[in-house]
């Protein structure tokens, strides 16, 4: 009984995790077209900008919640300072380019990046662990687990709401659906293309960097956290369907579950199984469990 | 005339017999650490030429850090359970092990294109390391293995080893180098790039793409298993972040960064790579990887002539790109 | 006259469209037919029939006296069945020769050899001739991307796209080579005068079935052919 609650909230608090890292990529390839590595440094930027404000909050002894909203904040900061600068300055020159191109692209941005975080917030980790103590922990079953994991999942929710009520309900929306399908017959309908991209990828950055500030107090920051999340991010998407949000939220929670059980009966195979599952997808059904954006064409 | 062939081959070859003499000679006119770098970018331009080769047919591995994983760990196995310290067994033994990888997961990556490809691979070499990562009885983990210096055909080379693996890793790139030449030079060559600007045209002519793909990736991984052997020798410590993947990332840019024009140009691009790269950290810590990231976004934006040339072009009917990519 | 390719019988529906609607046909060696209809009346069909790109719903195909209905386009290949295509089909990346070269090394099954060398002096000896007849013999070191529209098309379906002063010139040397190889040939085309001019034989194709086959001379003549094709009543 206790292994099993354990393995449930285990892999509904990695799953959580999980989806808030990876559904601003899928969302991003599924609007763009662009595997974006530099994903995980949105991430990592996130992290050391969440950890930094709220510790600046924190210390400045203002009330102790205020670090919560911070960290939203942060997160949405950093996706406005770097969504617009980066689709407009970089990404948006490689559009209609080979796949490898964008990947390269992507990954000279993602190179930048790191030393970039070297330079603002040095190499030493930084810790910010008060929001997460706050919340302490709670009974469950006979164990005791941190709040801060349940907050974890309903920031996860509620982005994943937020993303979909934007896309399913307002005309916005809309327009990226139609971009989403097919951007040449969007564009010559009238729709404002680039700017729908330069939308949806501040959008994808703001959902990187929530991931990133909220899982800060969990951890402890410091540079190479992005190339772990990236592909973990990319493990997720490929499960799920690339450009696939919904799909992408329950190859999260698969993937979630099965290294909760991992962990539990075979800890050595815990990240073993997560790329293993990504395999087996790609060879038995490349497209993922609900299939992406990627059209059969032949 | 029978001499005329055999005097041009000789002039073709004049210029690259000279560089090989003069990179011979290095050792005793450099500096120690110096000989030490560019053993390992010789080590590593094997397994660049690995990802070349597959580049022809526009496919990108991004998990070539298996075999380079592969190649590193079989010396460290082999000497950890089998105690085998003769370089020659030691780098067959890494042939046949990464020959063997790739033949099995050859069968499956050539059906695949595009950004699945690259995925699938990303994926295998995931879960290698995953594997050497965690089972840290078997492999030491993030410790990694230590490797000890091979034994050169019976002999110790003791103090002198740098300069016997300056000379091990010369000797098998020029082995490489030669037997990728040929290789491009013969039909399955030619039909590595045929494939890349078209493959339905391929098929018609009577051709399999699959095996010929298949066969690309045989080469493929044996040359990543290769540099990863002689990178075992002359480092002599490895760890699981071989199979990482910004190793592959690393493989891939020096890749674009050389270019394949000829097969020389993985080894001048590795060269480069690791001495920037030494440079650049000697410099400032915190900015090399930014350097390199500069370098390669403007490769990947203003140089289209350079990088067009290297990925091919959008083609207007049967470009894989375009396609799906499992066939 | 030997039979060199037989259809008999094919079938192909697509969704609510017939493509091939009881097709039979017999070609003999060395001729040269054209194929013509409106668009939609499975012309294009029956050539991926027959070359292995679709398989029939029904009926078979026969190449040489032996089935090969169902095979897969390398295969049938491999048994002598070429086609070319009507947007360029080349490998542009590489020069004229090594285009021809590549094709000459497939068809001698060399196409897994990755040791011995794609230039081999019997393989040059082969090709040059052959480059020659076509008239690519000055251009055959040329990087293919870089030949005049013209000039590359000849290697392909013959008119499509090719300027009308260029044509005839295109389509005598083809046809030529053609007929001084005996190679039987079936072409698509939608330009009327090359079919008068070139072809021996021309199938009228419409909505899946072969509603004339006449000499282009006795073409025009053709009650059929007036009210489908001309749309005289």
């Amino acid at each position: 009984m206790d292994t099993l609650t354990l393995i449930l909230l285990d892999g509904i608090a990695f799953a959580s995790w999980l989806f808030l890292v990876s559904a601003g990529l899928t969302f991003a390839y599924g609007v763009l077209r662009i595997l974006n590595i530099a994903h995980g440094s949105l991430y990592a930027v996130g992290a050391y900008t969440g950890a930094t404000l709220a510790g600046l909050v924190l210390h400045s002894g203002a009330n102790p919640l205020l670090a919560y909203p911070v960290l939203l904040g942060a997160a949405l900061l950093v996706g406005l300072a770097l969504g617009p600068l980066l689709e407009r300055g970089f990404l948006r020159r490689v559009y209609d380019q080979d796949e490898v191109i964008t990947l390269l692209l992507t990954f000279a941005i993602f190179l930048i990046l790191e030393d970039g975080m070297k330079l603002v917030w040095g190499v030493s980790p930084i810790i910010v662990a008060e929001p997460y103590a706050l919340l302490g922990q709670l009974a469950l079953g006979g164990v005791t687990y941190p709040l801060y994991s349940f907050l974890l999942t309903g920031v996860a929710i509620l982005a994943g709401l937020a993303l979909w009520v934007v896309i399913d309900r307002t005309r916005f929306g809309k327009l990226i659906t139609s971009v989403i399908h097919d951007r040449e017959i969007s564009a010559a309908l009238g729709v404002n293309v680039p700017r729908i991209c330069t939308v949806a990828f501040t959008g994808a950055a703001m959902l990187a960097a929530l991931g990133g500030a909220f899982t800060a107090p969990m951890v402890s920051v410091t540079p190479g956290i992005s190339a772990d999340v990236i592909v973990l991010a990319f493990a997720v998407t490929v499960i799920g369907g690339l450009g696939n949000v919904g799909g992408g939220a329950i190859g999260a929670l698969l993937v979630g579950l099965l290294r909760a059980t991992a962990i539990q009966f075979l800890p050595a195979l815990d990240l073993f199984v997560v790329y293993a599952l990504m395999t087996v997808i790609l060879l038995v059904r490349p497209e993922g469990l609900f299939g992406g954006v990627e059209v059969r064409r032949i | 005339m029978r001499g005329a062939p055999v005097s041009r081959a000789l002039a073709g070859a004049a210029p690259w017999l000279a560089a090989l003499l003069a990179l011979a000679i290095l050792p005793r006119l450099l500096p120690d650490w110096l000989g030490f770098l560019l053993t390992v970018a010789f080590a590593k331009a094997m397994v660049v030429l690995g990802v070349a080769v597959l580049l022809r047919s526009n496919l990108v591995s991004f998990g070539h850090g298996l075999y380079f994983a592969a190649g590193a760990y079989t010396v460290g196995f082999a000497g950890k359970w089998l105690h085998l310290r003769d370089a020659v067994l030691l780098i067959l033994g890494a042939v046949v092990v990464s020959g063997a990888l790739a033949a099995v997961l050859g069968l499956f990556l050539a059906r695949y294109r595009g950004i699945f490809f690259g995925m699938l691979t990303l994926a295998f070499s995931m879960i290698l390391y995953s594997l050497l990562l965690r089972l840290y009885s078997l492999t030491g983990g993030t410790d990694g293995m230590v490797t000890a210096p091979p034994t050169i055909l019976g002999f110790a080379p003791g103090a002198a080893a740098g300069r016997a693996h300056y000379y091990l890793t010369l000797g098998c790139l020029a082995l490489a180098l030669a037997l990728t030449r040929r290789w491009l030079s013969s039909p399955l060559g030619y039909l590595a790039s045929a494939i890349r600007d078209n493959e339905i045209r391929v098929e018609y002519m009577g051709a399999s793409v699959r095996q010929g793909i298949y066969r690309t990736y045989l080469l493929s991984g044996v040359l990543g298993g290769l540099g990863g052997c002689l990178v075992a020798f002359s480092v002599g410590h490895i760890a699981p972040e071989f199979s990482y993947w910004t190793q592959s990332g690393d493989f891939v840019f020096v890749t674009v960064l050389g270019g394949y024009a000829s097969v020389f140009a993985p080894v001048m691009g590795s060269v480069v790579f690791e001495l920037v790269r030494n440079y650049a950290y000697a410099l400032s810590p915190y900015t090399w990887q930014m350097s390199l990231g500069g370098i390669l976004l403007l490769i990947v934006l203003f140089l289209p002539r350079g990088l067009w040339s290297l990925l091919a072009p959008r083609a207007p009917v049967s470009n894989p790109w375009t396609s799906s990519s499992k066939r | 006259m030997d039979v060199v390719l037989e259809a008999v019988g094919l079938a192909k529906t697509f969704g609510a469209v017939k493509a091939a609607d009881d097709l039979s046909v017999r070609i003999s060696r060395g001729q040269v037919v054209g194929i013509v209809g409106p668009n939609g009346s499975g012309k294009t069909t029956f050539l991926n029939l027959v070359t292995g790109y679709l398989s029939p719903a029904r009926g078979q195909i026969h190449y040489l006296g032996k089935e090969i209905t169902g095979l897969h386009p390398r295969q049938v290949t491999r048994l002598g069945v070429a086609r070319s295509f009507q947007v360029p089909q080349l490998y542009t990346s590489l020069t004229v020769l090594e285009n021809m070269l590549v094709a000459l090394a497939i068809r001698a099954g060399r196409q897994g050899d990755g040791w011995r060398a794609l230039r081999t002096r019997a393989r040059l000896a082969e090709a040059r001739p052959l480059l020659e007849k076509f008239g690519f013999g000055d251009e055959s070191g040329q990087v293919v991307r870089t030949l005049p529209e013209g000039g590359r098309k000849l290697l392909d379906e013959p008119t499509s796209g090719v300027s009308a002063a260029d044509k005839f010139r295109v389509m005598d040397t083809l046809i030529g080579v053609i007929r001084e190889s005996g190679v039987t040939s079936v072409f698509v085309e939608h330009d009327m005068d090359v079919v008068q001019r070139y072809a021996e034989r021309v199938l009228v194709f419409s909505e899946g079935r072969i509603i004339a086959d006449d000499p282009p001379g006795a073409l025009f003549a053709d009650p059929v052919v007036r009210r489908h094709i001309l749309g005289e009543e």
